[in-house]
């Protein structure tokens, strides 16, 4: 990860640079003026402007009644969003850290995500959860966890997982006016924060009016035609970097960013994987019983003779998240871990 | 936007007959229901008793007993207001007047069924009347703030009635709910059933107060206990609870000592209840009758003319469920999305 900045250039007309936790921020500001239900309640989400930047100066502009600070009583408060979007309204909540999903749990997995259900379809609960992930500056085991495995298990919330500022943008517009609970997970690395190490495509040119970025599409930000790289979040930026060092060693990598779980783009993967015959699968969250199987399963439930190597995973090996430096980054997924996976797989 | 039209009795109003036969109306209509319910779901689970069998397969928590609870604080509500009620939901859902067809045929996990045979007994979820449930204890208490919320963000005097059992008072979910509704003076009546066993455990055993209401003062919230589930008394304490909710002053907690006249669930022999011989007389229902005969407002002219009503509505309800058609098993995945 380096601390370089990105160079200033001017942006083109009808855009302008934003680091993705601003482009989150600009999404939510331009939702709650179009539409008067939204409002946006977590812990030091008002003057402080949410840990990571999530809310920065969205209380100035639309005042306490819609911007709240809440007590540290998560159960209390994402119910209380479940609750509104029973009625109508399209609240935001903010876990602070997914890590603290289980002092709530019981509202997100058995309320939020199954009264559509249970109601046969009579009752929606248009609301966001968000929520910060990841690690890599040592916030250890109770601060630093992905858990999007884990929420993506659960059936009935669909979760986006953003990497950069237009998407971080798009995919917050898009989660706000689904009908459905949506979990938008942004990793701390991502969001452009002037405290922490980030990567320089952390900040980028981001439109001015608003679109969407439909849930559930895998987008290729590297094409390529020898080994498919399936990531998600920061570890895009750290397969781009692997494959733009490996395209100099003669091996032309394909990354496909995920962007969500649920739903997540089956089509894509296989699409990529049918061109390349080769598979590595880059997750932050640990490795046994989650995405990286998943996606995984997804190509050899459907074919697998289109593997003409073994499938590679560069995730957490199953440890909870160290706490010194050395320690974290040997579970991280950093370059030198997918590069060589990458290796491995382009020689069998 | 408009306030809502109140057509049933606001706070400080006086108990008259009419309303104290309507709180029996809606006592009879509540335990004929839960013994139809009974008789439908022991009919098939032999032989012995397998909980999976039958018409009415799953768990069975019938609230037998606690009626007065329901129909003295759903007498102030109109269906514009919400209700969020535990896993033992069929007397609150009554009286809040869910309608008795769609009920019925999502106990028997019918299509036409509130939830389409999806949620089955613990998770009733009816719009028409803004009534949940949940099968999670105390965790149907945060909803409930948030439909408060919203009641409030329409500029309504709309409110949200937070069910919860004994044993509930003892979780995070219920504490962290008392404190954000406080603070923020949410238009909620939270409702305690104190029907002394939180299964199988005694209250004794489970909790560090002798009254929930205690607990009121922790948050700085009106609180009181009704004593003998005495439902005339609910209606008061419910009435002072809902007309300050109405008013924009915040949260009140009430906590009824009722009782559990049947098992947690049904299948339970409750060999750790030494109360059992005096359930029986406990009945509120024919305490209640014996009141309002005394009082003139009943008569057994009334009493066998409600019992009837009522037992024609519950039967009608009850084949309105067995004629509907099952769910098709091929569309078992349907509505985990909108």
């Amino acid at each position: 990860m380096t601390i370089t900045e990105s160079p200033v250039v001017p942006a083109p007309r009808g855009s302008h640079r934003l680091t993705t936790a601003k482009a989150m921020v600009e999404a939510i500001e331009l939702e709650m003026e179009r539409d008067p239900s939204v409002f946006y309640l977590g812990e030091d989400v008002g003057p402080y402007g949410g840990i990571f930047s999530s809310t920065t100066g969205l209380q100035d502009k639309f005042g306490t009644s819609r911007v709240i600070d809440t007590p540290i009583s998560e159960t209390a408060f994402i119910g209380l969003a479940i609750g509104a979007a029973v009625e109508g309204m399209r609240p935001i909540a903010e876990l602070m850290f997914a890590d603290f999903m289980g002092v709530c749990l019981d509202q997100i997995y058995n309320h939020m995500a199954k009264i559509h259900f249970e109601s046969g379809g009579n009752v929606t609960v248009p609301m966001v959860l968000t929520t910060a992930v990841g690690g890599g500056y040592s916030d250890a085991a109770q601060h630093s966890q992905c858990l999007w495995g884990t929420f993506a298990h659960l059936p009935g919330m669909k979760v986006v997982v953003p990497s950069n500022p237009y998407d971080a943008k798009g995919l917050m517009i898009s989660a706000i006016r689904d009908d459905n609970p949506v979990v938008y997970m942004f990793h701390k690395g991502v969001m452009g924060l002037p405290w922490m190490a980030k990567n320089p495509r952390a900040t980028a040119d981001v439109p001015d009016a608003p679109y969407t970025v439909p849930i559930g599409q895998a987008n290729v930000v590297r094409a390529g035609t020898e080994v498919t790289v399936v990531t998600l979040s920061l570890s895009v930026h750290h397969a781009l970097d692997a494959a733009e060092s490996l395209a100099g060693q003669g091996i032309d990598v394909e990354v496909l960013d995920l962007r969500s779980l649920v739903p997540l783009d089956r089509d894509a993967i296989l699409e990529s994987v049918a061109k390349t015959g080769r598979l590595v699968i880059v997750d932050e969250d640990y490795q046994s019983f989650g995405l990286s199987g998943e996606v995984a399963a997804t190509v050899t439930d459907v074919d697998p003779a289109m593997l003409r190597a073994p499938v590679a995973r560069v995730a957490n090996p199953d440890v909870p998240v160290p706490y010194a430096h050395g320690l974290e980054y040997a579970v991280l997924p950093r370059q030198d871990r997918i590069e060589a996976a990458i290796h491995r797989v382009a020689r069998a | 936007m408009t306030t809502t039209a109140h057509d049933k009795p606001r706070a400080g109003a006086q108990l008259d007959n009419a309303t104290r036969l309507e709180l029996y109306r809606t006592m009879v209509l509540a335990r004929t229901f839960e013994e139809a319910i009974l008789r439908e779901y022991h009919a098939d689970k032999g032989p012995g008793f397998d909980i999976g069998k039958g018409l009415v397969p799953g768990e069975m928590h019938l609230a037998a007993g606690q009626e007065p609870v329901a129909a003295g604080v759903c007498a102030h509500l109109t269906t514009d207001d919400a209700v969020t009620a535990t896993h033992r939901p069929h007397h609150f859902a009554i009286a809040h007047g869910v309608d008795l067809n769609k009920m019925a045929a999502e106990i028997f996990g019918r299509e036409t069924g509130l939830g389409r045979g999806r949620g089955g007994h613990m998770h009733l979820f009816d719009p028409a009347t803004h009534f949940s449930c949940s099968g999670i204890i105390a965790e149907g208490y945060p909803p409930a703030l948030g439909q408060a919320y919203a009641f409030r963000s329409k500029g309504t005097d709309r409110v949200a009635v937070a069910v919860t059992g004994e044993g509930a008072a003892n979780q995070g979910g219920f504490h962290e709910s008392l404190n954000l509704a406080a603070l923020w003076k949410l238009p909620v009546v939270f409702v305690v059933e104190d029907n002394e066993w939180a299964i199988s455990v005694p209250r004794a055993a489970s909790t560090a107060v002798p009254s929930n209401a205690a607990r009121g003062a922790a948050y700085d919230m009106p609180a009181e206990r009704v004593e003998d589930n005495a439902v005339e008394a609910v209606f008061e304490a419910a009435g002072r609870a809902v007309a300050r909710a109405r008013a924009g002053d915040g949260p009140s907690l009430i906590e009824v000592h009722t009782l559990r006249l049947w098992g947690h669930f049904e299948g339970d022999a409750q060999g750790y209840r030494p109360d059992l011989k005096d359930v029986p007389g406990r009945d509120p229902i024919p305490t209640y009758e014996r009141t309002l005969r005394d009082a003139g407002v009943l008569d057994d002219a009334v009493i066998s003319q409600t019992k009837q009503q009522a037992q024609a509505r519950v039967e009608e309800s009850i084949a309105y469920a067995k004629q509907s058609p099952l769910p098709d098993p091929t569309d078992a995945t349907s509505y985990v999305f909108a």
